[in-house]
């Protein structure tokens, strides 16, 4: 249950990101282009954050004893809480630019990466659940719809099935991604993102669930249901797919790093998020480059992160499955 | 008008040169408040008899190749999906063998029954008629059951469920298709008697499908006797049980085992049950028959009536 603690950390942090980063998604500071990371230090029972100098070759280094202190609630960027709540009050900072606080540092713009971490996993974090939840309401019920019927019916789905399975996935992504125009609205794009690999994962979901569905409708509570009346779609939705969710809830909790890794992979090839608005996958973009990891190592945090995340999610599908599999102890 | 008239049905298992005669020229009809016992083995065609009344066999693979069923008057064979589904819980409802496997696992109890009034008694889906119901049928403590699962209760008490939910949209007809079977005997003669009660009370007609020769004297009023997908002998309960005049009903009910029988052997039919399909020509009880002539296996008889109410497909019945 490691998996779910963390999980709901990173979600509730998620909700609050505005508020808890230090910064805004786009506050940049080109005197700071990769900043080294900046922690606050306790001394004389205050935390106080140091002011770094640096040369022209981006080398910073501390000024001795030139900190301020390190204060809570205090005002910085406007932003919206929640997206409709306007605010300007921060979890933490000093208050003066001159003293940033950059706990992992800054990148090429001079901007707080754990900010642009907060502001990423919004989107990272949704777009597993929006993509499960897309896909699997499609997977379901095509699956549903194929295994109740069987016959011409489930021939027809099943083999458009195996034909999207049968792509490989990436050359699909990339296509799909340019049958739509280039210079899209971040929100568009996100959207679009989720379509996408919703429109890829349903297909091996409606497989498994046809496969259930065959052999759940020859239960005989089905026929008692139809002997009252219901309509074979009320059958569906009402009878035999609630059978099958303690699959589909491990199943799904499995396959949220799937969504979460391929808004990864598109941002990161610069077909996703697009500057400068954050996601886990553009912030990634920077890291190419083996000069700039080499020297400014804190570049790999969102992949750190994505580390993190997928492999809660992991532990927590795993745990599910264990405690809906009543067969094995 | 009976309620119920099945007329001449035929039906296949499968198409053109696969077809297996499942059903071949069954007639039966049943009145208003009457209760029809339908007996006979596994495999005669019974059950899909009983499912055949609200159209419940999958088509494919099954197809009707003739006869009517005429429900309230109407073809049922003949009705759109929409009429379908009104009738189905409406005019005809079906109480089946395994309350357990007929109860939705993921479900509370009274949510199913809950289901069937919201279908066909929409001004009455409340939880005081859920609970009604289930007091009709006898459940105890019902405010408190009607949130249990299935699994929670005892097989008995599924039944009860199961027989509440059938009452639940009112019908005129209710198909009993071996309500007791998976239950042990003690429980069986309570839902019987709950059934026998039920109809008093309610006046809708029962259609109880049984292997069991012993309930159909408690329930019948008339009893059907199936063999290989035909009525073999029709007639009112008690004379059928006192006098029966099929040799194959002969034999069934000689092998029921007698409380005061003493200790002699058991008595079974010879040879198997027919396969679908696969039926003898002539009289299909023939090569099982202990008074089979040899022109019993030429030609089929037909189901005759010999007495006032009592039709037997044998010509040596005197005998």
């Amino acid at each position: 249950m490691t998996g779910g603690v963390i999980l709901i950390i990173l979600y509730t942090i998620a909700l609050f990101a505005g508020f808890i980063a230090p910064y805004r998604y786009d506050h940049n500071d080109t005197d700071n282009s990769f900043h080294p990371p900046n922690w606050p230090r306790l001394h004389q029972f205050h935390l106080v954050v140091a002011r770094y100098g640096s040369d022209n070759d981006f080398h910073y280094q501390a000024v001795a004893n030139d900190t301020k202190p390190l204060r809570f609630f205090v005002h910085g960027d406007n932003f919206t809480l929640f997206g409709f709540i306007p605010c300007s009050i921060h979890l933490f900072g000093t208050g003066d630019d001159q003293y940033p606080t950059y706990l992992f540092g800054a990148d090429q713009y001079g901007r707080d990466i754990f900010t642009r971490l907060l502001y990423g996993s919004q989107i990272s974090l949704s777009i597993g659940i929006v993509g499960i939840v897309l896909s699997f309401v499609f997977g379901l019920m095509i699956g549903g719809i194929s295994g109740y019927f069987s016959g011409a019916t489930d021939t027809v789905i099943m083999r458009f099935c195996e034909l999207i399975m049968s792509i490989p996935a990436l050359y699909l992504i990339i296509s799909l991604r340019n049958a739509f125009p280039p210079d899209m609205s971040s929100a568009k794009v996100y959207a679009m993102i989720i379509i996408i690999l919703s429109f890829i994962g349903w297909a091996s979901m409606a497989r498994v669930i046809r496969g259930m569905t065959l052999s759940l409708r020859e239960q005989q509570y089905v026929l008692a249901a139809r002997s009252i009346g219901q309509s074979h779609l009320r059958v569906i939705v009402r009878h035999i797919l609630p059978n099958t969710f303690s699959y589909v809830i491990v199943a799904a909790t499995l396959s949220v790093p799937y969504y979460i890794l391929g808004e990864v992979v598109l941002s990161f090839l610069g077909v996703g998020i697009q500057e400068p608005f954050a996601s886990w996958g553009n912030m990634l973009t920077e890291a190419q480059d083996p000069n700039f990891l080499q020297r400014y190592p804190w570049l790999l945090a969102p992949g750190a992160a994505i580390f993190v995340t997928v492999l809660a999610f992991n532990f927590l599908g795993d745990g599910l499955r264990d405690a809906a599999d009543t067969k094995s102890l | 008008m009976n309620l119920l008239e099945i007329k001449n049905l035929k039906m296949d298992f499968g198409k053109n040169a696969e077809a297996a005669r499942a059903i071949d020229g069954v007639s039966i009809g049943i009145g208003e408040g009457e209760t029809v016992c339908l007996v006979g083995e596994s495999g005669c065609g019974k059950t899909v008899t009983a499912l055949s009344i609200a159209r419940l066999v999958p088509t494919p693979p099954a197809h009707y190749v003739d006869g009517e069923i005429l429900l309230n008057g109407k073809d049922v064979l003949k009705m759109s999906q929409r009429e379908l589904l009104q009738i189905r819980g409406g005019v005809v409802s079906y109480v089946f063998q395994e309350p357990g496997a007929a109860l939705n696992p993921v479900f509370r109890v009274g949510n199913q029954i809950m289901e069937s009034l919201k279908l066909h008694r929409p001004e009455k889906a409340t939880k005081d008629e859920v609970i009604r119901l289930l007091k009709l049928v006898g459940i105890p403590a019902p405010e408190s059951r009607i949130r249990n699962y299935p699994f929670e209760m005892s097989g008995g008490m599924q039944q009860r469920v199961m027989i509440a939910m059938a009452l639940a949209s009112e019908p005129k007809l209710l198909v009993a298709d071996e309500p007791t079977t998976a239950l042990d005997v003690t429980i069986q003669a309570q839902i019987l008697e709950l059934l026998s009660e039920l109809k008093q009370r309610l006046g809708m007609a029962i259609l109880l499908i049984t292997h069991n020769l012993g309930i159909v004297g408690d329930m019948a009023d008339r009893v059907a006797v199936m063999y290989a997908g035909q009525v073999v002998e029709l007639a009112p309960a008690r004379e059928l049980l006192r006098r029966p005049l099929h040799p194959y009903t002969k034999a069934l009910m000689a092998s029921v085992p007698k409380l005061h029988g003493g200790a002699e052997r058991l008595s079974a039919i010879p040879g198997n049950v027919p396969r679908i399909g696969n039926f003898p020509t002539g009289c299909r009880f023939a090569p099982r028959c202990p008074i089979a002539k040899p022109e019993c296996s030429d030609k089929n008889p037909e189901l005759v009536q010999v007495e006032p109410g009592r039709f037997v497909r044998c010509p040596f019945w005197k005998s």
